[in-house]
């Protein structure tokens, strides 16, 4: 699930807010403006954290009315063994109890327990942090240098042959389903059926059998091959969006004209001086962007049967088993807001015009 | 981001204001502005080639979604009464093979299209209406309506600003996890998910529309705040909802086939993501029947990419800024 990459965004949700006019850049004077410009950021991502907390545990609370109902939906269960289920997931607290204890959990990492597992939620969610990161990192950083690439291309020449080739295959790319061009790839790459033998695994990361560190490292990485070219495939397009749209708003400054003026030639001129500055709005577009991430390795792990949070989730909603679902959907949403507030704390460090 | 509107259009003259005799009424002059600025809406939209090419799609698949019951007999696209046998590959009978109960692919795409594009529309008709709603009424308290005002632009575009940042899927996913099974909650799922960007762009043309001054003169005039926005400010940031809706259908759409393939779906409908959930549930991936997973896949992508082609095309042209580019 993918939000449109359009290119007509408010400019405000581009850049950075807070951005502070050029003054006098005193010392003292400065320190404070550095300091409420970060703990303006800190009080927002605080606020948005305790508003995920908050719906994390409404949202699984209130809406099926008993959680225990819609978990023992479609097994024989004694209103006995119900009873126990409520008193074992604390349910027959006050409603306002509850959120305190789970609060209290929160604070100490306690995410619940899984019904379908029988394990800490947060134990599981540790054990499969780290090919998820892998996934979506290498993802990630594929998909923004791809994106970045063919965007300063598309972006430098509006109308010409390469944007229309890139942004029409970018389209297109992002018009199919995640979910479904991974199966594609599984069908064609990876199943072994047709003209194509099995080049590549169908699924998993790791080969059962497989030791020592080097070969372990090589049999990932073949495992990790159609699950990334998937991921890169639907989310560049942002990227390249992006970036196209960034640098065709930079083309007119008179720095370009400036640097031309100066005979430099044209690629220079591109390389030096517009791509920098175009590269500038898009770091915090990559960022705001990592709940699409988020979506993408969901539906990635789900299709290629990766071991980590995504599978995890499907697995959740497959049982349905809520409190795990509950505990990914607060880890998800944090750290997106985390990753978030990162970038607004690094981007006036990369960024000069927007220092506080 | 210069203030895409529909002024422009209506200002210039056409040829049909020198020939046409002086209208009787404001009425009939509204109407025959409005026609204007439609004609001139329609000529600068058949420019782009692209974006024919998507309504002409579009229009096509809508038409094969309505009539499907004339040539598609629903009591075949039930599992007990199949009339074929489980994955005959693609004949003169079955154009794209059976599935796994010996049901007709090709006749559970079309009858499929009906619930994808269904949800579609509806989600987003539910998501355009809420980021208008929270858009125009950021932007319009953000100018007008005192500090209480700005407090309660501020606090809708937090919430904003929340939703944007979250995952979608993961949002949606929950919704639909907890809500009954249905197509209605498929709707509501992804209708409560993907408004902030429209509440955002609507803010945008909101703020500017505000700046203008017929806005000041109603005001002037007495005009309440429900006035203002209702009468004055909601007509001038249609344009852009109406890009940003053609734009939405699309992602609405691959929602729809995400939740429905991660099992949300209602199983007594057939829709797109629907029948790719049952083919892989079904083994037909690690088996190679591409006959059934191939067809609804493409039909998504189709439709998607028809309603993207279509809303930049209407974005092109309401913005002939962004225009000259594409």
């Amino acid at each position: 699930m993918t939000s449109t990459p359009t290119t007509t965004g408010e400019p405000a949700a581009q850049g950075p807010t807070g951005a502070f006019p050029a003054r006098g850049r005193s010392g003292s004077g400065r320190l404070w403006r550095v300091l409420v410009y970060v703990s303006g950021k800190l009080l927002t991502a605080v606020v948005s954290l305790a508003a995920v907390v908050v719906a994390g545990f409404f949202l699984f609370r209130i809406l099926p009315g008993d959680p225990v109902r819609a978990m023992t939906e479609g097994r024989e269960v004694t209103a006995q063994q119900r009873e126990e289920l409520r008193r074992q997931f604390g349910l027959d607290q006050p409603l306002w109890q509850q959120f305190l204890d789970y609060c209290a959990g929160l604070a100490r990492f306690d995410l619940g327990t899984s019904f379908q597992y029988r394990e800490p939620v947060a134990d599981l969610i540790l054990e499969r942090l780290g090919p998820t990161v892998l996934l979506a990192g290498t993802g990630t950083v594929v998909a923004a240098l791809l994106g970045l690439f063919l965007g300063t291309r598309a972006g430098w020449r509006p109308g010409g042959r390469a944007d229309r080739t890139h942004t029409a295959v970018a389209l297109f790319l992002w018009s199919v389903p995640t979910f479904w061009l991974g199966l594609l790839l599984i069908v064609v790459l990876a199943s072994g059926r047709g003209f194509v033998p099995g080049l590549f695994p169908t699924g998993g990361m790791v080969d059962p059998g497989v030791s020592g560190a080097l070969d372990t490292v090589l049999n990932t990485a073949w495992h990790l091959v159609l699950p990334v070219a998937t991921m890169v495939a639907v989310i560049y397009a942002q990227y390249l969006m992006i970036m196209r749209s960034s640098l065709m708003d930079e083309k007119g400054a008179d720095y370009l004209t400036t640097a031309r003026a100066k005979g430099l030639r044209d690629g220079l001129v591109r390389r030096r001086h517009a791509v920098p500055n175009a590269l500038l709005p898009t770091v915090t577009l990559i960022f705001l962007n990592l709940g699409q991430v988020v979506s993408g390795v969901i539906l990635v792990e789900t299709v290629f049967s990766w071991p980590g949070l995504g599978q995890l989730f499907y697995s959740g909603l497959r049982v349905p088993d809520l409190g795990l679902v509950q505990g990914l959907f607060v880890v998800f949403a944090a750290s997106v807001i985390l990753m978030n507030l990162l970038a607004d704390l690094v981007y006036p460090l990369l960024d000069p015009r927007v220092r506080p | 981001m210069s203030a895409p509107n529909g002024r422009d259009a209506r200002a210039a003259p056409g040829p049909e204001r020198a020939t046409t005799p002086v209208p009787a009424g404001p009425a009939a002059l509204a109407w025959r502005r409005r026609r204007v600025a439609l004609a001139a809406f329609a000529r600068s939209f058949a420019r782009h080639r692209a974006g024919l090419v998507g309504l002409a799609a579009l229009l096509a698949i809508s038409a094969l979604a309505l009539t499907a019951p004339l040539f598609v007999d629903e009591a075949g696209l039930s599992i007990t009464r199949a009339p074929g046998d489980p994955y005959e590959p693609p004949s003169r009978r079955y154009p794209l093979g059976t599935d796994n109960f010996g049901r007709s692919v090709l006749d559970l795409v079309v009858w499929g299209a009906r619930v994808s594009l269904t949800v579609g529309f509806l989600a987003t008709f539910v998501s355009v209406a809420l980021g208008t709603v929270i858009g125009v009424a950021a932007g319009h308290f953000a100018s007008s309506g005192g500090l209480a005002g700005r407090v309660v632009s501020t606090v809708l575009m937090r919430i904003t600003d929340w939703f944007l940042v979250l995952p979608t899927l993961v949002l949606a996913v929950a919704l639909a996890a907890v809500l009954p099974r249905g197509v209605g909650t498929i709707i509501l799922a992804i209708g409560l998910t993907v408004w902030p960007p429209t509440a955002r762009l609507v803010r945008a043309q909101t703020l500017a529309v505000e700046a203008r001054p017929y806005v000041e003169r109603a005001r002037a005039l007495g005009g309440g705040h429900a006035h203002v926005m209702a009468w004055h400010v909601l007509p001038n940031v249609m344009p852009v909802v109406l890009a940003q809706t053609t734009l939405l259908v699309a992602t609405s759409i691959i929602a729809e086939s995400t939740l429905s393939f991660l099992g949300m779906g209602d199983p007594a409908t057939v829709s797109w993501g629907g029948i790719l959930e049952a083919a892989r549930n079904a083994g037909a991936i690690s088996a190679g029947i591409w006959w059934y997973m191939i067809p609804p896949g493409l039909a998504i992508a189709v439709v998607a990419l028809s309603f993207t082609l279509c809303g930049r095309a209407v974005e092109s042209v309401l913005n002939p800024r962004l225009g000259e580019a594409r």
